[in-house]
């Protein structure tokens, strides 16, 4: 076993840290304040981005992307999980499913995203559809060779600055001895296409500025050339691509539990009260050992969820089992870095209580924190019958 | 043209410096190491300055342990050419770098040395001056803007009370302030190539360099605490303490 990161991988680490800490850390009050990001910030973000070679880093290199591998790529979301997210956005890592473009798509989605150029935003959910997928009410039905969309999506995160939408909508039913099935086709849909408005989403308690949308399809009408992958191939592209998007929310959490703990820290070394600092009275320096304990499991559990990708080991348990902890340790981690701090930590004048607000989503994104432990059980009894 | 960028490493400018237990030096174990901010200045100006065509070859050399290397490592990933490690084990006092240096200078014959004005921990401010005199090169020190055409360079410096133009004639070494540019951030082809671009390491021993140390460090300590400031009423209050209780004036 090898624990150390590689020269090139301590590289990648040290230079997003300084980058998130140096662009991103000085504009986050002020997104905050304003619930967006301006435009002219995203692409100065975005235009530095690209010009460190680092825009699309999670994608190979024959497309045009920086060619991370899937550990060294958690390891550089885990650095961008520091800042805020509404921010973040902007050191583009556009959705991998976007591979699965072919012929003209390469040029007018895939080429484009990976340069920066075209923003995506990834829609699945439904007001009547969140962990039960397949449950959805978003239909595409034939009209001589094009397809006839319409329906609802909502929650659809990035979507206010996305230039095109990757759609998941049902193409038919079929009839199973489980009962009915819906047959899923994923569609490339351009915003102001006819038929499809991208309305605003609902504002969150977490994540200000990092917006949602709500998109509606009323007899929009698409050709062939828009069903990324195989019409009814739905699964099968969520399943190749999007298996991997739950490391993100939990390298996310670690580095943002970082964060905190620092805070938390540095505050313990400095504070004093009763004529001591705080951080040598043991309910205090307990919560210390306790924090970094769990943030380092969940940073272990994560990196080594997407080693097992990089090895071709099946990972799907591990990685449900990454987003599930981590994701709940940062709900724990920045609870207590709140309670060291006392008061203070809950003025405005810390991000401590953002990142507290930040972290509730955590545990319902991508994948509940149910639903993650149902996968993770399920895997352990299936092979025994259960 | 070559350009020689000498880099050094040190705590980073993050950290907030620790006195040993002993007060034989400053706390290093564990603690986070960058290169010198005003180096990246330097390396940044050689990349610009190869960038316009100017040079053609930016080589970064860092004298110290073999931790060293990360730090060259991170040069090469904003963009430098090559890297020179001189082994050394223990910390090399400002002459002795100079000295070492200038047998780099005369292995590799630059066109140009670019280097920070002053380490952020020792601040010595002295290397780079060292090394022109030992060379007898000319010198720009505290430099924020340089053009060159020819063998001939025009620097800034910033002095009290404006800016100062000065003409020096190549090659020279050219000690590098704040406000020349601000240093790029790696890029990642730049990371992902730095491993394969050529690493030489050589021994002091090698330079045929005395580096002894001159200097005895006696005793390490941290400032004394600032005590907290007074706010005085008025003009006459302040005159009447700076007067009787500060008797300054």
């Amino acid at each position: 076993m090898q624990f150390g990161l590689s020269e090139e991988q301590e590289l990648i680490v040290s230079t997003v840290r300084s980058f998130v800490e140096t662009e991103i850390y000085p504009l986050e009050d002020e997104v905050e304040k304003l619930g967006h990001v301006p435009t002219e910030m995203g692409q100065a973000i975005k235009q530095k981005v690209i010009d460190m070679g680092f825009y699309a880093s999670n994608f190979p290199d024959h497309v045009g992307g920086g060619g991370l591998n899937n550990l060294e790529f958690a390891l550089l979301e885990r650095e961008l999980g520091r800042g805020s997210m509404a921010l973040t956005h902007f050191f583009g890592r556009p959705q991998n499913i976007l591979m699965a473009c072919k012929d003209e798509q390469i040029e007018k989605y895939l080429t484009p995203a990976v340069k920066g150029e075209r923003m995506d935003a990834l829609a699945m959910t439904e007001p009547g559809a969140g962990s039960d997928v397949r449950g959805m009410n978003t239909t595409a039905k034939r009209a001589g060779g094009d397809w006839i969309l319409n329906g609802t999506k909502h929650f659809i995160s990035g979507g206010d600055h996305a230039d095109f939408f990757i759609v998941f909508v049902a193409t038919g039913v079929d009839d199973t001895p489980h009962g009915p099935k819906k047959r899923i086709t994923c569609f490339l849909v351009d915003r102001g296409h006819p038929g499809f408005e991208v309305l605003p989403g609902y504002n969150s308690v977490s994540h200000a500025g990092y917006h949602n949308v709500i998109l509606k399809f009323e007899e929009c009408r698409l050709p062939d050339a828009q069903v990324l992958g195989e019409v009814d191939g739905g699964f099968e592209v969520m399943n190749t691509w999007l298996y991997a998007t739950r490391i993100t929310v939990a390298t996310m959490c670690v580095g943002r539990a970082r964060r905190a703990f620092d805070y938390a820290l540095t505050y313990a070394a400095e504070r004093k009260q009763f004529g001591k600092q705080i951080g040598k009275f043991q309910g205090v320096s307990f919560k210390l050992a306790d924090m970094i304990t769990e943030i380092d499991a969940a940073d272990w559990l994560t990196l080594a969820s997407a080693w097992r990708l990089d090895q071709g080991l099946p990972a799907n348990r591990e990685i449900a089992s990454a987003k599930l902890y981590a994701s709940e340790m940062l709900a724990r981690v920045t609870d207590e870095a709140i309670q060291v701090y006392g008061g203070m930590g809950l003025m405005d004048d810390l991000p401590l209580a953002r990142f507290w607000r930040d972290a509730r989503v955590e545990r319902i994104w991508d994948g509940t924190s149910e639903i993650q432990r149902h996968i993770i059980s399920r895997d352990l009894l299936r092979p025994l019958g259960g | 043209m070559k350009v020689l960028v000498p880099i050094k490493r040190v705590i980073d400018y993050n950290v907030k410096v620790r006195v040993k237990a002993d007060n034989s030096g400053v706390e290093l174990a564990n603690v986070k190491m960058a290169m010198n901010p005003f180096d990246e200045i330097a390396v940044e100006q050689a990349l610009r300055l190869k960038e316009s065509g100017g040079a053609d070859e930016v080589v970064v050399v860092s004298i110290g342990p073999s931790q060293n290397q990360e730090t060259i490592r991170t040069g090469l990933a904003m963009g430098a050419d090559r890297g020179i490690h001189i082994e050394a084990s223990h910390d090399i006092e400002p002459l002795a770098v100079a000295k070492l240096l200038k047998e780099v200078v005369t292995r590799e014959n630059p066109g140009l040395v670019f280097v920070g004005k002053q380490a952020i921990d020792d601040d010595c401010n002295q290397t780079g001056q060292m090394l022109a005199a030992l060379l007898g090169w000319a010198q720009g020190t505290f430099v924020s803007g340089i053009e060159i055409s020819g063998d001939k360079a025009t620097v800034i410096r910033e002095v009290d009370g404006g800016l100062e133009h000065l003409a020096i004639s190549m090659p020279a070494v050219v000690t590098v302030d704040l406000r020349l540019n601000e240093p790029r951030y790696a890029s990642l082809p730049n990371i992902m190539k730095a491993k394969k671009k050529p690493l030489d390491s050589i021994s002091v021993e090698e330079l045929g360099v005395d580096v002894s140390p001159r200097l005895t460090v006696i005793k390490v300590e941290e400032p004394e605490a600032r005590s907290a400031g007074i706010k005085v009423a008025d003009v006459s209050e302040l005159v009447n303490k700076l007067k009787n209780e500060a008797k300054v004036i």
